[in-house]
């Protein structure tokens, strides 16, 4: 395998509705800024890949539109995948371990705000025996949760904790929509809005973009001081239907864990994307991150969860912390579909580790 | 770092039809799947990784359907990725595909493309907006006739060249039992005296509205050795370009030019019309086929048309184009670009039954999409390649 690493990393500043900007609008700054960032212009980026889904543009084949935030003429080498941007950047990672690529640009970009995000999640069910049913995805998480509260993998209490340090540790974020917190005991204060779930346990509709280079070996060394190391990057899926998995382990995130080596050695940092409180212990979990392990310093999805975009931002996260050498080796994960079905672990690393 | 070597080992396609009424997505994709291992003689338990591509989600109301399809698939535990890259995501999909096996992450790797268009009307998705205009609400052949017109204007070409192209595929299609059109009585009258859609475009000369799904098996070299008649990759690239910009040249885009040159260079091809033997190529209107001749090389610009007038891209012709019945015939359009791809390979392996070219030893697939600015393609060899 070749030495991958991210060598920049840029976000917008997530908001609950952005009503002012398009998606293409609202992608380009950060287009701009992670190539400033890098100091490349398009014409040195080998190849290109994005993640989107038209279903929260409300447009079919809207990541055509926001090619044009990219700059593509003359004609470049380019990809696209309907799914979280930490899978556009595995594609983009596999095209450079081919050789035929040394630097990748990696975006994604995700606008919840102009539907109504619990409904439009129902049409990503089986179409013929979940979907007519229109159960919602804070629905579906409830019934994860309780499932997970009576097998004692968490509690209401924890899930409160979880809850208070993400948007705790969001202050200190910039990019974070949601900062700041209520102690645990008063938050479960607060009405269920779907038993068990509270809205504290729920990550916030949030819009926003991302964007990722990556290169190889010397060429990252050349573009950073301080690149952050892929060592490992793996993903799997699980069965779709939630009567066909136990909910209460996340099987494929434990395997993409295994996969992607995350227990090879001490894990200093892991940016999580876990959009319900009771996901962030079963993913802890699944990935066998002991307690000495700071779990999404950056506020995470419980912060700002720009879907499309949120996988992606766990990644950029992780990688921030190793380039400035606030920590030495991190595990960024990202997941997709209901109930933790699809789920991708990648492994960071600095230059000494 | 040189990339692995990839072969085709297992071709699988449904048959397509106008409605696919039953079978479920699912049950569409793995008639297709199916096929697929049994021709590479594997089972689900031998495949490392699944690929899937689709066109926009709307066209079946399914968001992100992989979710869903993951489990028809056989992917459960597996590493599945979801590509889109509008019309031409079928021969992007196998590209990635074909990456996982080039960079030696997988040895066998499953890659399936579909659409069940008859669960939507694909008209209004296809009507991409146009800056600064109002809506048309044309569809694709209202966004293309322009350009056609404008091929037309530059190359001096007669009316009846896109009749030729129509008749030629659709009497191809008669030879593949998986095509989804079989028309009665065809003739160049009944293709000329057909209804105009979108001047100058007639319906005879349009792509239909299609179920269908198509499926490879990808493996390694020592994959291909094994394999009776594998087809080997040759080369693959995508390019990309947008929609609209000043001087944007949408009758011969730039982004096609380079997406050739790219897999003629990686395979060895200097000369396309000399050194590729049969080729499957997106021709969703039957003047695509003139323009794209151009464009990939075959032809000089503004004598494409010259190529079809002489029937050299008939079965019998020196190039022969689209043998399958193309585009024209079968549009499922998310699997459009991955047929193409797969009908390249059954040429090289000598497996395309009644359409077949004897003898073909390198073969080129081909898919475009969005406003002509979305470019896969990949050349496959019966020989393996020596580099």
């Amino acid at each position: 395998m070749r030495d991958v690493a991210v060598v920049a990393f840029a976000q917008s500043h997530h908001v609950r509705r952005e009503q002012q900007r398009n998606e293409v609008e609202m992608v380009m700054p950060v287009l701009h800024q992670v190539k400033a960032d890098a100091g490349l212009d398009q014409s040195q980026i080998d190849f290109t890949c994005s993640g989107s889904t038209d279903y929260l543009a409300g447009s079919a084949f809207s990541f055509v539109m926001t090619l044009d935030g990219v700059g593509a003429s003359p004609p470049i080498s380019e990809s696209h995948v309907e799914m979280d941007g930490a899978w556009a950047l595995y594609e983009a990672w596999v095209k450079i371990q081919t050789g035929a690529a040394d630097t990748a640009l990696v975006y994604a970009y995700g606008k919840s705000s102009p539907g109504d995000l619990r409904s439009v999640l129902t049409r990503q069910l089986d179409p013929y025996f979940q979907a007519p049913l229109w159960p919602d995805s804070v629905a579906m998480a409830a019934l994860q949760a309780r499932a997970c509260i009576e097998a004692g993998v968490t509690s209401v209490e924890e899930m409160a904790e979880v809850a208070a340090r993400s948007r705790r540790s969001a202050a200190d974020n910039p990019y974070a929509y949601l900062q700041g917190s209520d102690d645990p005991a008063v938050l479960l204060k607060e009405p269920e809005i779907a038993a068990p779930l509270r809205k504290h346990d729920c990550a916030p509709i949030t819009d926003g973009a991302a964007a990722i280079i990556l290169a190889a070996g010397d060429r990252a060394r050349e573009i950073s001081d301080a690149p952050a190391w892929i060592r490992g990057i793996d993903h799997r899926i699980d069965a779709h239907g939630i009567g066909l998995r136990d909910l209460t382990v996340a099987a494929s995130a434990r395997l993409a864990a295994e996969k992607a080596g995350v227990g090879a050695g001490p894990v200093d940092v892991a940016e999580l994307h876990a959009p319900f409180t009771h996901q962030e212990v079963l993913v802890r979990s699944a990935l066998g991150l002991g307690d000495g392990v700071s779990v999404n310093p950056s506020g995470g999805p419980l912060a700002a969860n720009p879907m499309i975009a949120a996988g992606l931002i766990r990644i950029g996260e992780a990688a921030g912390r190793i380039s400035r050498g606030e920590a030495g080796r991190a595990v960024a994960h990202a997941t997709s579909g209901p109930c933790l079905q699809q789920n991708l672990v990648c492994v960071l690393e600095g230059s000494n580790t | 770092m040189g990339k692995n070597k990839v072969a085709v080992v297992g071709i699988g396609q449904t048959r397509h039809q106008a409605t696919r009424g039953d079978v479920s997505m699912g049950g569409l994709v793995r008639e297709a799947a199916l096929e697929a291992l049994a021709d590479a003689e594997m089972t689900w338990a031998d495949i490392d990784a699944v690929v899937i591509g689709k066109a926009p989600d709307f066209f079946e109301g399914v968001m992100m359907p992989e979710l869903y399809l993951a489990d028809a698939l056989g992917a459960v535990g597996k590493p599945m990725l979801r590509v889109h890259t509008a019309g031409s995501v079928g021969g992007s999909t196998a590209l990635v595909a074909a990456s996982l096996v080039q960079a030696g992450i997988h040895q066998r790797v499953l890659t399936v493309a579909y659409e069940k268009q008859s669960e939507s009307e694909a008209m209004w998705a296809l009507t991409l907006p146009i800056p600064f205009s109002p809506p048309l609400v044309a569809g694709a052949g209202g966004y293309f006739a322009p350009h056609i017109r404008a091929y037309m204007r530059r190359s001096g070409a007669p009316d009846h060249i896109g009749v030729l192209v129509a008749l030629k595929d659709r009497q191809n299609a008669w030879k593949n039992p998986k095509a989804h059109l079989h028309e009665e009585n065809l003739s160049f009258e009944s293709v000329k005296d057909s209804m105009m859609l979108w001047d100058p475009l007639r319906y005879s000369e349009t792509c239909p509205s299609s179920d269908g799904a198509c499926a490879m098996v990808l493996t390694d070299e020592a994959g291909g050795d094994a394999a009776a008649d594998p087809a080997w990759m040759l080369g693959g690239a995508m390019r990309s370009e947008p929609t609209m910009f000043p001087g944007r040249d949408q009758v011969n885009p730039q982004g096609g030019r380079d997406c050739a040159a790219d897999v003629y260079r990686q395979a060895g091809i200097t000369d396309p019309r000399r050194d590729i033997d049969v080729a499957e190529v997106y021709v969703p209107f039957s003047w695509y086929e003139p323009m794209w001749l151009e464009n990939l090389g075959f032809a000089e610009e503004g004598s494409g048309w010259k190529l079809v007038e002489e029937g050299a891209t008939a079965m019998d012709g020196d190039i022969p184009w689209n043998c399958s019945g193309g585009v024209l015939s079968s549009n499922p359009i998310g699997a459009s670009g991955m047929i193409r791809f797969a009908e390249a390979a059954l040429q090289v392996r000598g497996r395309a039954g009644e359409h077949q070219i004897d003898g073909a030893r390198v073969a080129l697939g081909h898919a475009y999409g969005g406003g002509s600015q979305f470019f896969a393609m990949w050349a496959v060899g019966s020989e393996k390649p020596t580099s």
